[in-house]
């Protein structure tokens, strides 16, 4: 198996909007680290989970990858497709088969990267157009990107989609607007909409966090199902660990802008090592009624602080029982602690 | 089972809306006890809110308690006049509201809101107000200064914890939580579930609360039950509940979450909820059930008592 992504050293930084007062006093612009130096590899193939609370640049990491919002610094080397990589000039191509995200591209290498790499939003009732049919919805991408040569061969894309969404008649759910359709519905939409330019890498967001309990698990089948027949390589946001174990196979957990933990699913689900990661897995509720019993163990205090202002040193070190000197100081190395399991914590750090 | 603190009857709340009658709550009975803990499960528009709101009396219009009654400590709150009914609420049954973002007036400091209730109900100074407040910040975890602040320097989970605070101030013998923890992150989640159990521990009050996650009721609830399009399809010990349940909908929703550990095929249910305007004929969850008998399709199934206190709305357990 080859990587598909290398995302190595990658920053963003959103400017705060200056006071007239720090202005006139010349006061250095302030930033929002959202993404404050993240690396981690996928491989071709799996479904890799981003996940962390709100506020941990889960989100932005996700938008970089599909080049919504630009890299303030670091590489993103991506693979792409065969046919897509036969059309890239050779010069925009490293090691001849990959291109850095976080480069400045032409538009045409631009345009052929879009349609290689989507993105399932999380919330299907605002990401959907309300004034266009389903049909339009689903055509636009495909008119966009000039596939297909006539409107019947386009007709007959978005209804092909349709059915692999199981959207069954497509011919019926093709004239309808969002509105008459249930969120799992759109949902599926929102998934057909992504795979219909057949794209090799999807990034969902949160995709099944705005559903209903009851209908997740038929959109996360959908998903799983897709990328087998497709060979999709997921990258998955999610808060919610039940739903990442169940779906995942590597996970990195992040905590204001950084990654904290990350390895293979089952592993850091097991034996987190992380302090944040420990407390993060305590949380997760679990349907056993036998846990009225017994408090939650969550050594960990307070809430997460201001991306900011984040905390010099380790920026976990406010909120950590384990809390050293260094912590206070210096920013903790990453450590692999075992095969693939990576840790950036000064308790594992041998000095 | 100790003796009954609330006994809902047959309770029904439809919202006269200009596209038809909703009936979000239709025909709802169920009893708790003093110091119990109920959880209500259920899908978003399955009348769990409604259902919240109308034991507080405070059911926004166009919907009307139509029907029923709500015995609390032998007062029906469906006969008081409003008057009365301002009396009862807070003192003997409060409410802690889903998004307590919003829930906190922005203008007023934590001290002012939570002084409130106690100069209004109990007659207190502003002064001997604050200091009962000040005592209870504590036992929601919070240090007295936040009385100072306003709701925008706190953060959730802070906000929260005050909702709390305001909830338990009058030591109501019922506490009703709607969605308490859906805008928070896991760990605050966690803490604020941690800080409801101590709380019962301490304060003994009984408890419903309402979420659509299984698994936050798993964490608090002695009795669990299910609602289904305005129904409550199921009820009994949460024992029962989650280690064998009865209704089909219950069964359905207990199979589509995903467990941390263990890699269970999660399943889920086909169709979506009904609109409530037009319910189907018959069992409600007919369209959606597996087991969908001719029975199902024409008459609404009967409530089974199948062992003691496990009760099922289904055509499946009905002896006929």
């Amino acid at each position: 198996m080859q990587p598909k992504l290398l995302v190595e050293e990658a920053y963003k930084y959103f400017p705060l909007r200056r006071s007239l007062s720090e202005i006139l006093t010349f006061k250095a612009h302030r930033y929002v680290r959202a993404v404050d130096g993240v690396s981690f590899t996928i491989n071709e193939g799996e479904i890799y989970c981003l996940a962390g609370e709100s506020g941990c640049g889960k989100t932005t990491t996700g938008r970089l990858i599909v080049r919504l919002i630009d890299f303030t610094s670091g590489r993103a080397l991506y693979m792409p497709k065969k046919e897509v990589l036969s059309e890239i000039p050779p010069e925009f191509l490293i090691d001849g088969k990959y291109v850095n995200l976080a480069s400045d591209l032409p538009r045409h290498v631009d345009k052929l990267l879009r349609r290689d790499v989507q993105i399932i939003f999380q919330d299907p009732y605002g990401s959907l157009n309300p004034r266009m049919r389903i049909y339009d919805i689903l055509k636009e991408p495909l008119d966009i990107h000039g596939i297909g040569s006539t409107e019947d061969e386009r007709r007959e894309a978005v209804f092909r989609t349709l059915e692999e969404v199981k959207l069954t008649p497509p011919e019926e759910f093709a004239e309808r607007y969002p509105h008459m359709l249930s969120g799992g519905q759109r949902q599926r939409i929102a998934v057909a909409r992504a795979l219909i330019l057949n794209p090799s890498l999807v990034v969902a967001d949160e995709p099944v966090s705005m559903l209903d309990v009851s209908i997740r698990a038929e959109i996360l089948q959908l998903m799983l199902d897709l990328k087998a027949t497709r060979n999709l390589t997921y990258v998955f946001i999610t808060h919610d660990l039940a739903v990442a174990a169940y779906v995942c196979n590597n996970i990195a957990i992040m905590y204001l802008g950084k990654i904290v933990e990350k390895g293979p699913i089952d592993v850091v689900v097991n034996s987190p090592q992380h302090p944040y990661a420990k407390a993060l897995i305590a949380a997760v509720p679990e349907p056993d009624p036998r846990n009225r019993f017994k408090m939650r163990e969550l050594p960990i205090i307070g809430e997460i602080p201001s991306a900011a202002n984040i905390p010099p040193g380790c920026r976990f070190h406010p909120r950590c029982p384990y809390a050293m000197d260094v912590c206070r100081s210096e920013e903790p190395p990453e450590v692999e602690v075992e095969k693939g399991h990576k840790v950036s914590c000064w308790l594992y750090a041998k000095r | 089972m100790s003796s009954s603190l609330l006994e809902v009857k047959d309770l029904r709340i439809y919202y006269y809306t200009l596209t038809g009658i909703v009936k979000a709550v239709d025909g709802v009975s169920f009893t708790m006890a003093e110091g119990e803990v109920l959880g209500i499960a259920g899908e978003s528009g399955c009348g769990k809110s409604t259902l919240g709101y109308g034991l507080l009396g405070l059911v926004p219009p166009p919907g009307k308690i139509v029907g029923g009654s709500i015995v609390l400590d032998k007062t029906d709150l469906t006969k008081l006049k409003p008057s009365e009914l301002r009396r009862v609420r807070w003192t003997r049954v409060s409410m802690v509201f889903q998004g307590a973002m919003n829930a906190l007036n922005p203008v007023y400091t934590v001290g002012h809101q939570l002084a409130e209730p106690l100069v209004l109900h109990r007659g207190l100074s502003v002064k001997a107000a604050l200091d009962v407040a000040a005592d209870m910040v504590k036992k929601v975890g919070l240090t007295p200064d936040v009385l100072r602040r306003y709701p925008h320097e706190l953060s959730g989970g802070m906000k929260q914890r005050v909702m709390i605070a305001m909830a338990l101030l009058l030591r109501p013998r019922l506490v009703i939580a709607d969605e308490p923890t859906t805008a928070l992150d896991v760990v605050i989640q966690a803490q604020i579930m941690n800080l409801f159990k101590e709380l019962r521990r301490v304060e003994r009050n009984a408890m419903i609360l309402i979420t659509h996650d299984l698994s936050l009721i798993a964490e608090i609830a002695d009795r669990t039950s299910v609602m289904y399009a305005g129904k409550m399809v199921e009820i009994g010990s949460s024992d029962t509940v989650f280690g064998s349940p009865l209704h089909p909908y219950t069964q359905g929703l207990l199979r589509s979450i995903p467990r941390l550990r263990g890699k269970e095929k999660i399943t889920w249910i086909p169709g979506v909820p009904p609109d409530l305007r037009v319910p189907p004929p018959g069992c409600r969850f007919h369209p959606r059930c597996p087991y969908a008998m001719d029975v199902c399709r024409s008459e609404e199934p009967p409530e089974v008592e199948v062992e003691k206190g496990h009760k099922v709305s289904c055509w499946l357990y009905a002896k006929r």
